[in-house]
């Protein structure tokens, strides 16, 4: 059985909120803004508490984009705020020019990715901003577990210079990392040690792997579960170096197939081991409206949906 | 102390060059614009090309949004002094600093920010700016907008903002020379009444109908920095030729992305006296 309790579901976009509060008393060059959604990215604290560090743009959230480009130049380290379709898709084109290209240290904040962002469906629930945000180069991409993670990487991001993509969600999930980790960019956290199997899991989906591997081990087999929160740089060696162990892959995320977690491994075993793989991820479809529990287990991102694919990769 | 007049002449004549070696880049826009940049940096705006910081503390900042003018920006920045005019000769060319469009990503000093994709050098320049006022830094930030740009959604994004937050030390001057890819603004898209939409979005609007009259262009922006500071973001309309400066490149949008071959780059030089000494 895996050691992590649960101290208390929360959701991780709480974490961030807490983290930029915390960032704001910390550090004076640390400026917020947000496009009308102030109360779902849980950025209330940090505007009131710094209303002159915070920039309310309005539902404009290309403008918003660029004018975080233009706040760095005065030496500020803004972050923005949306949701994370609105925080990629919509304004992939000023991220690519005004920021990535641009080389600006903008902070990148994404609510309600995914699925779980629930019942307003399809339109909302981006499932390919991972696979946007890691194309660009010298982007960083983070994707938090729980709350704890989700606070520690938004204080950590503001020492990182360089564009980040942060991305978290909207509901409350099991918060079992401990409070006082410090988030270090580019560093898997192996959760679990095993040797049969390496679930490599991001997001909301770690705490599945954990739960997933607790099955496993009835069932006599032994799961590492390692948590990929940064997705870009990523971990080659913690792959690697436990895939060496165990000789086969399941990935983990809420997003689809092509471009994300899933096809990092896939593209990092193929150069460098070549295993199999089964990747537990959307296949090619759009989301659709339904509670969070209901879509992850349509769509077949939870820990039931991660024993599946540990026992098909086990038979090849 | 170079007198000011010489600047645009020699200017138009390393636009001409630029775009000749590569038979590429946007030479019409640029030459249109000759006066607006040496109005800007060779007298109004208080700079430092001697010692340039990407964060732009204590100084004016400028942002071409119309990317696409490179060749007069490029010029511009080299005769005052951020970097060697030689450089003006490797424009366009493999492992040049001076890429077609401006960019930040390869340390070309007087650059603080890439475009080129329409529409955002408003919103950068609206940041820059709110940046200034959280420093308390009293100087200025300019920016150029082509009027066919102004046809993108993001700078009524900005115009909103900048008008609603009071964004006052903000002068965008707007390039009406009234020519686009696929013909005139009228044809393409017509925009109306361009100063009466930035009035209703908040801004203090002035006109310059003398574009490329380089001591009315000192005179307008001058008078655009008094209206800065009074709780409104300031724009300057600036009608331009496309092409000015050359009789057979003047006023047509048949010049704006098209390289003058050796032919056409004599005569076109022959009509530009150099000033100041080719690069």
């Amino acid at each position: 059985m895996h050691p992590y309790i649960n101290q208390g579901s929360q959701d991780t976009r709480s974490g961030f909120g807490a983290g930029l509060l915390e960032l704001g008393r910390r550090n004076p060059k640390v400026v917020a803004l947000c496009a009308d959604l102030t109360g779902s990215l849980k950025m209330d604290a940090f505007a009131k508490e710094f209303p002159e560090r915070f920039f309310q743009t309005g539902i404009a959230e290309a403008h918003m984009m660029s004018m975080a480009a233009g706040l760095t130049i005065g030496g500020w380290i803004p972050f923005t705020g949306t949701f994370a379709n609105f925080s990629t898709g919509r304004v992939y084109d000023q991220i690519r020019q005004s920021i990535a290209y641009s080389d600006k240290n903008v902070k990148i904040c994404a609510s309600h990715a995914g699925l779980t962002l629930g019942e307003d469906g399809a339109t909302h629930q981006i499932l390919e901003d991972i696979g946007l945000m890691k194309m660009l180069p010298g982007m960083t991409v983070i994707v938090t577990a729980d709350y704890n993670q989700t606070k520690a990487a938004t204080i950590a991001i503001a020492d990182h210079h360089g564009p980040v993509y942060l991305r978290f969600g909207r509901p409350k999930v099991a918060n079992f990392t401990p409070a006082d980790k410090p988030f270090v960019i580019g560093k898997a956290d192996v959760l679990l040690e095993g040797s049969d199997v390496t679930i490599a899991a991001t997001g909301h989906l770690v705490w599945e792997a954990l739960e997933a591997a607790n099955t496993l081990a009835a069932q006599g087999i032994s799961a590492e579960v390692i948590n990929f929160a940064t997705i870009k740089p990523f971990d080659t060696e913690a792959l690697l170096k436990s895939v060496h162990k165990t000789g086969r892959v399941v990935t983990a995320e809420e997003h689809q197939r092509h471009g994300g977690l899933g096809d990092l491994v896939a593209q990092t075993l193929g150069m460098h081991r070549p295993a199999p793989i089964e990747m537990v991820a959307v296949n090619d479809s759009f989301g659709e409206s339904g509670t969070p529990a209901q879509l992850m287990d349509k769509y077949g991102l939870n820990a039931a949906a991660i024993v599946e694919a540990t026992l098909r990769v086990r038979n090849r | 102390m170079v007198p000011i007049t010489d600047y645009p002449s020699q200017i138009r004549r390393d636009i001409l060059r630029m775009v000749h070696k590569p038979q590429s880049g946007h030479p019409g826009g640029s030459m249109g614009c000759t006066e607006f940049f040496t109005a800007l940096y060779f007298d109004v705006m208080r700079h430092n090309p001697a010692a340039f910081r990407m964060d732009g503390k204590g100084e004016d900042l400028f942002f071409l949004s119309n990317g696409h003018i490179s060749p007069v920006f490029y010029s511009t920045l080299a005769r005052s002094g951020y970097f060697p005019v030689a450089e003006l000769s490797t424009f366009r060319l493999i492992n040049s600093r001076l890429q077609g469009h401006p960019t930040t990503h390869d340390g070309l000093p007087g650059v603080r920010i890439a475009s080129g994709s329409l529409g955002q050098g408003l919103s950068v320049a609206v940041g820059a700016a709110q940046a200034k006022k959280l420093h308390n830094d009293p100087h200025l930030v300019f920016t150029l907008h082509g009027d066919g740009e102004l046809q993108e959604g993001q700078i009524w994004e900005a115009a909103l903002y900048a008008g609603a937050k009071k964004v006052d030390n903000l002068i965008a001057t707007v390039d009406a020379n009234g020519q686009q890819i696929d013909g005139s603004t009228d044809e393409v898209l017509p925009m109306g009444d361009l100063g009466a939409k930035f009035s209703a979005f908040g801004w203090d609007v002035l006109h310059l109908e003398q574009g490329n009259d380089l001591h009315a262009v000192q005179a307008a922006l001058r008078q655009a920095i008094t209206r800065t500071g009074k709780g409104k973001p300031v724009a300057l309309i600036m009608k331009t030729a496309m092409g000015h400066g050359v009789d057979f490149m003047a006023g047509t949008h048949k010049w704006h992305g098209i390289a003058p071959n050796d032919d056409e780059l004599a005569r076109a030089l022959a009509q530009c006296p150099e000033t100041l000494g080719d690069y």
